[in-house]
């Protein structure tokens, strides 16, 4: 907490960078405790989330997929986020040879807690160059406030 | 190694930053030529590249999640700017001259023509 009084403003960028190294390590045996549904390195959508005062924001990158066929649902602060990406490699024949097949296919689904004041009413999402934005605001009366001193 | 691999991956030379991915690719052949697909999420078309030098083909773009002002991180298993890069060497009977390439919902296709001679042909015996 005291650490963000001595961070320079609108270093975000780095900070998120600093997260995911630490993260890594994290997923690599030592660290601290991560949540139980973090399921760590190579899942699909990879996911990154960012808190502001007035939202959650969640990314997850999932190219190629039809926005229509994405299911964002949340239930009791719990965001799902699944879908199904098709393979389009084709079988090998004769005339076909694949020599490389990484990328994923099939059907995905990941599940983020969210913090107790996102307002389930409230929450937007946009797919953009396959990157899956979702941003859940928080309830008015967990906005933080300025009280003026009478 | 295969005798089939047409497609083969180069060894990066150059130095690259800590956060360079490698981005999953597949490769398929057919008799006309390969094709190549890689997940490059949030790239947009106008910082993505695609060279050709050689016989080395490169892709190479920085993709940056649209993080606002005053976010603080939760969670990372992508860091917000990203840079992708994987080469691969071509071999002579693909033509580096007509690489189609096409980025759509952060997966690149590209299309990789053989030359006209190196496609199959049928050959006729003749009977005589």
């Amino acid at each position: 907490m005291y650490e963000s009084l001595l961070r320079f403003p609108g270093d975000i960028l780095g900070e998120f960078e600093r997260l995911q190294r630490e993260m890594e390590q994290v997923f690599g045996g030592v660290g601290r405790p991560v949540s139980i549904r973090a399921l760590g390195r190579g899942a699909f959508p990879a996911i990154t989330i960012g808190n502001r005062p007035d939202a959650i924001e969640v990314w997850a990158l999932a190219p190629g997929i039809d926005p229509s066929k994405l299911e964002i649902s949340i239930d009791r602060g719990l965001l799902t986020i699944a879908g199904e990406r098709s393979a389009d490699v084709p079988a090998e024949t004769d005339k076909v040879n694949v020599y490389a097949k990484e990328r994923f296919a099939g059907v995905f689904k990941r599940v983020i807690s969210l913090p107790e004041d996102a307002d389930p009413a409230r929450v937007a999402a946009q797919y953009r160059d396959g990157v899956l934005r979702v941003t859940a605001n928080r309830r008015e009366e967990a906005k933080p406030r300025r009280i003026e001193v009478q | 190694m295969n005798e089939k691999q047409e497609l083969t991956e180069r060894e990066e030379t150059k130095p690259v930053p800590a956060t360079a991915v490698r981005p999953p690719v597949d490769v398929v052949e057919d008799e006309s030529g390969i094709t190549l697909s890689a997940d490059l999420p949030g790239l947009a078309k106008d910082r993505l590249q695609v060279r050709v030098d050689g016989d080395t083909l490169m892709v190479e773009g920085e993709a940056s999640l649209d993080v606002p002002a005053g976010t603080e991180p939760v969670y990372a298993e992508v860091p917000p700017l990203i840079v992708y890069r994987r080469s691969f060497t071509l071999s002579r009977e693909l033509d580096g001259t007509k690489v189609g390439a096409s980025l759509k919902d952060g997966v690149l296709t590209l299309r990789i023509p053989k030359t006209e001679a190196a496609k199959p042909r049928r050959i006729d015996v003749n009977v005589g």
